[in-house]
């Protein structure tokens, strides 16, 4: 191919697919490659993150990188690996088949990574091998000949070390050679014939890495010591889940203890604009829907930001290095129990902070009912917009006293409301196994990455993704709901003769009071009503919305105490726990069940969920507050 | 491995005497410090012989159990050549058969490598 046809052609640019087995450095390759020039969307029908960047090559050749999800095999077995073969294979709806595909696979791990290699080779496309992680591998005293590997394979090959650059240049002098060598558009008759491989073909598979490897392997290197060793302790039959316990207990500890000073002064500066927009704008309904409905819904929820920020800092460090895996073994024989995975670890995890990104994390486990189970299940861990509803009636009613020796009975509750989350969750897990997702489980096989020091560009990386993705969904989803909710508390208004506050009269108030009957046998009264339904769409707008029920003025500090008083005085002990068991099932979050419709791609499943959940919570408190009626509680 | 005709009868001849001399055993029955070499990996269910496979699961593989997890002994942690470690159930591992380490003679291995990958 000439020069010339190559300038006309790269107002697109070349296309160039990063494939490689999961633990091989290839994100952080790609990383390296497009440093912050990257570009997160997602592939059309399904959540999986499509992530591109656009770089030049020394030869000025403008390239678009796309870093697939990683994948062991062309055999897909989640829908994450579904999209990595579908890209490669061009079959993938909006994506053009890429001009060359760049294998990258860990140089201390070649026996298993290679085969992923061979199999992409079949294709016909032009393909670079990228031996990662050279460092560690020369480091245990590997030799392994370049050019004999190249020479085998028939296709360049390149080192490197994706953390630091080295190597990169190489790779990309490579893609530019590559480039002014292949036409653009080499055969695809490979592709239209590729079949899933058999067992046998596997085996063959197997057979020549070993005679590559003999080839090219001039000296092996010492097999890894410390994974090993850490692994000794980590993954300890008695030691290993104590280990794991503390890490999460300390995971909490910095969620709720780190968290509280930018959490402060964010409710701070959202005060600040609602007190500067009273002061500085007449009084009117514009008014009205920027001070109550935008400015205190959007902070109600990007308070939250910081906790988000904090726990994904954890598990970021977590998976990075290695030991996300680790707690998966170990949780898998306990999840298994209840027909789930040990990989559903992780998203569950996930959950305690925010369901959506819990539920977006289940995109990992490749059996479709594991993950589905997964799903319905996630947002009965205790996210954090439970928390200003706990913790405001766990104030006024439960009393700040110790017992069985000092511990807090107000503590001691709250733990109480996580532990029957988990508890109704595992339960949940079980009978969905047993009645509509019976079925086989899905086999564990899951690799044990070596240890290493998790990447800090990495895990900035990824917490900007999330700061991003949840900000998103701030200024779209969540926004749009909370001016649909300030029209449903503000109009119609109040008349002349009004006894009530305003929301009483509202379409809010209309759906609460006709919402009241059903509510009675469960001891909520016509005030909780009405807080439900704007609490409908986010559970922690319920508290705003009890304030304005109450008639109480003032920002929110001042709201929240004097609510806590108002309730004390004005709700039975029954009333609240049963308004307490509630939360914990109630599917009070908008944005949940749409992440579900959009991971399902079935609003049935998103159904399905409302309904358990509704079920669910109005049973719990049904229950919650007839025994406690019992018991003197009225 | 030879997938034909009288090799692959010879294979399972071989597979049947070590079975009767107790000198194999399936990979879910073995304990951790436990090591031998890969003789066959045989499913009825296709996709957990393709997955085991795909992990390195193969036959003249050596494997090393490291870990078993803290309840029933379940799952299993398995090294595989030296190299990577793989996370696996006792139900998929009693798909894998394993023989002794040093034991040449079975003709099931393909592998004439000694010991592991590079790595």
């Amino acid at each position: 191919m000439t020069a010339g046809t190559l300038a006309v052609e790269s107002f697109r640019p070349t296309r160039i697919a990063l494939v490689g087995p999961p633990n091989s450095g290839k994100t952080t390759l790609f990383n390296t490659l497009t440093g912050g020039r990257q570009k997160t969307a997602n592939y059309p029908g399904v959540t999986v993150e499509r992530k591109s960047g656009l770089l030049k090559t020394p030869g000025g050749h403008p390239v678009e990188v796309l870093d697939l999800p990683g994948s062991y095999s062309l055999r897909a077995r989640s829908p994450d690996e579904a999209i990595t073969r579908d890209v490669v294979l061009g079959r993938q709806a909006r994506e053009t088949l890429p001009d060359a595909l760049v294998c990258v696979t860990d140089a201390t791990n070649l026996g298993q990574h290679l085969r992923l290699l061979l199999e992409l080779r079949q294709l016909g496309r032009p393909l670079i091998l990228v031996l990662n992680m050279m460092d560690i591998a020369q480091k245990r005293g590997c030799q392994i000949s370049v050019e004999a590997l190249s020479r085998q394979l028939g296709i360049p090959v390149v080192t490197t070390v994706a953390m630091r650059k080295s190597g990169v240049q190489d790779l990309l002098g490579q893609i530019d050679a590559l480039l002014n060598r292949t036409p653009a558009a080499a055969g695809t008759a490979a592709i239209d014939d590729w079949v899933e491989p058999s067992p046998a073909a596997i085996r063959a598979y197997h057979r020549e890495v070993e005679r590559l490897l003999q080839e090219a392997v001039v000296r092996e290197g010492a097999p890894e010591r410390l994974t090993r060793r850490l692994d000794r302790v980590l993954l300890h039959p008695v030691a290993g889940p104590l280990i794991l316990l503390a890490l999460l207990f300390l995971m909490f500890q910095a969620v709720f203890s780190w968290a509280e000073t930018p959490m402060d002064w964010i409710d701070g500066g959202m005060a600040g604009l609602q007190q500067w927009l009273s002061a500085h704008m007449e009084e009117s309904l514009l008014k009205s829907l920027l001070v109550d409905g935008i400015v205190a819904g959007v902070g109600g929820v990007v308070i939250f930001l910081p906790q988000i920020l904090i726990l994904f800092l954890f598990i970021l460090l977590l998976e990075d290095s290695g030991y996300m895996t680790r707690a998966a073994f170990l949780m898998d024989r306990l999840m298994s129990a209840v027909g789930l995975n040990g990989r559903a670890f992780i998203p569950l995890l996930s959950s305690f902070a925010c369901a959506i990104p819990g539920i977006m994390a289940a995109r990992t486990i490749a059996h479709p009912l594991d993950r589905l189970v997964t799903i319905l299940i996630a947002p009965l861990m205790t996210c954090s917009a439970r928390l200003p509803v706990y913790v405001l009636l766990i104030a006024a009613f439960v009393p700040a006293t110790t017992v069985w020796g000092g511990i807090g009975l107000q503590g001691l509750v709250m733990f109480g409301l996580y532990a029957t989350g988990i508890v109704g969750a595992l339960v949940v897990a079980g009978v969905l196994r047993l009645t509509v997702l019976r079925g086989e489980s899905q086999p564990l096989l899951m690799e044990l990455p070596s240890y290493k020091w998790p990447n800090p560009a990495n895990v900035l990386l990824g917490l900007w993704e999330r700061a991003k993705i949840f900000m998103r969904r701030i200024g779209t989803i969540i926004l749009s709901l909370m001016v649909v909710l300030w029209f449903l508390s503000t109009f119609p208004a109040s008349p002349a003769s009004a006894t009530e506050p305003a929301i009483y009269y509202s379409f809010a108030g209309m759906i609460g009071r006709a919402l009241e009957p059903l509510l009675t046998p469960i001891g909520f009264n016509w005030q909780i009503a009405i807080a439900l339904v704007p609490g409908l769409a986010a559970r922690e707008v319920a508290v705003a919305a009890l304030g304005t029920v109450y008639a109480l003025s003032g920002d929110e500090g001042a709201v929240t105490e004097a609510l806590t008083a108002t309730l004390a005085q004005s709700w039975t002990l029954a009333t609240a726990l049963a308004l307490l068991a509630w939360y914990v099932f109630a599917p009070q979050c908008l944005a949940t069940l749409a992440a579900v419709r959009r991971e399902t791609n079935s609003w049935r499943w998103a159904a399905f969920m409302f309904v358990y959940l509704m079920t669910l919570a109005y049973l719990a408190a049904f229950v919650t507050y007839r025994v406690a009626l019992a018991l003197g509680g009225g | 491995m030879d997938e034909h005709g009288g090799g692959q009868e010879r294979q399972l001849f071989e597979l049947g005497r070590l079975v009767k001399a107790g000198l194999t055993q399936p990979l879910g029955l073995m304990r951790p410090g436990g090591v031998g070499r890969i003789l066959a990996v045989r499913s009825g269910e296709g996709d957990v012989e393709r997955g085991l496979l795909e992990m390195g699961f193969v036959e003249g593989a050596c494997i090393e159990v490291l870990h078993h997890g803290f309840l029933g002994r379940d799952p299993l942690a398995v090294r595989i050549n030296q190299g990577m470690t793989v996370a696996l159930r006792r139900g998929e591992a009693n798909a894998v058969l394993v023989g002794p380490l040093l034991d040449q003679s079975t003709g099931a291995g393909s592998a004439s490598r000694q010991e592991g990958p590079i790595s």
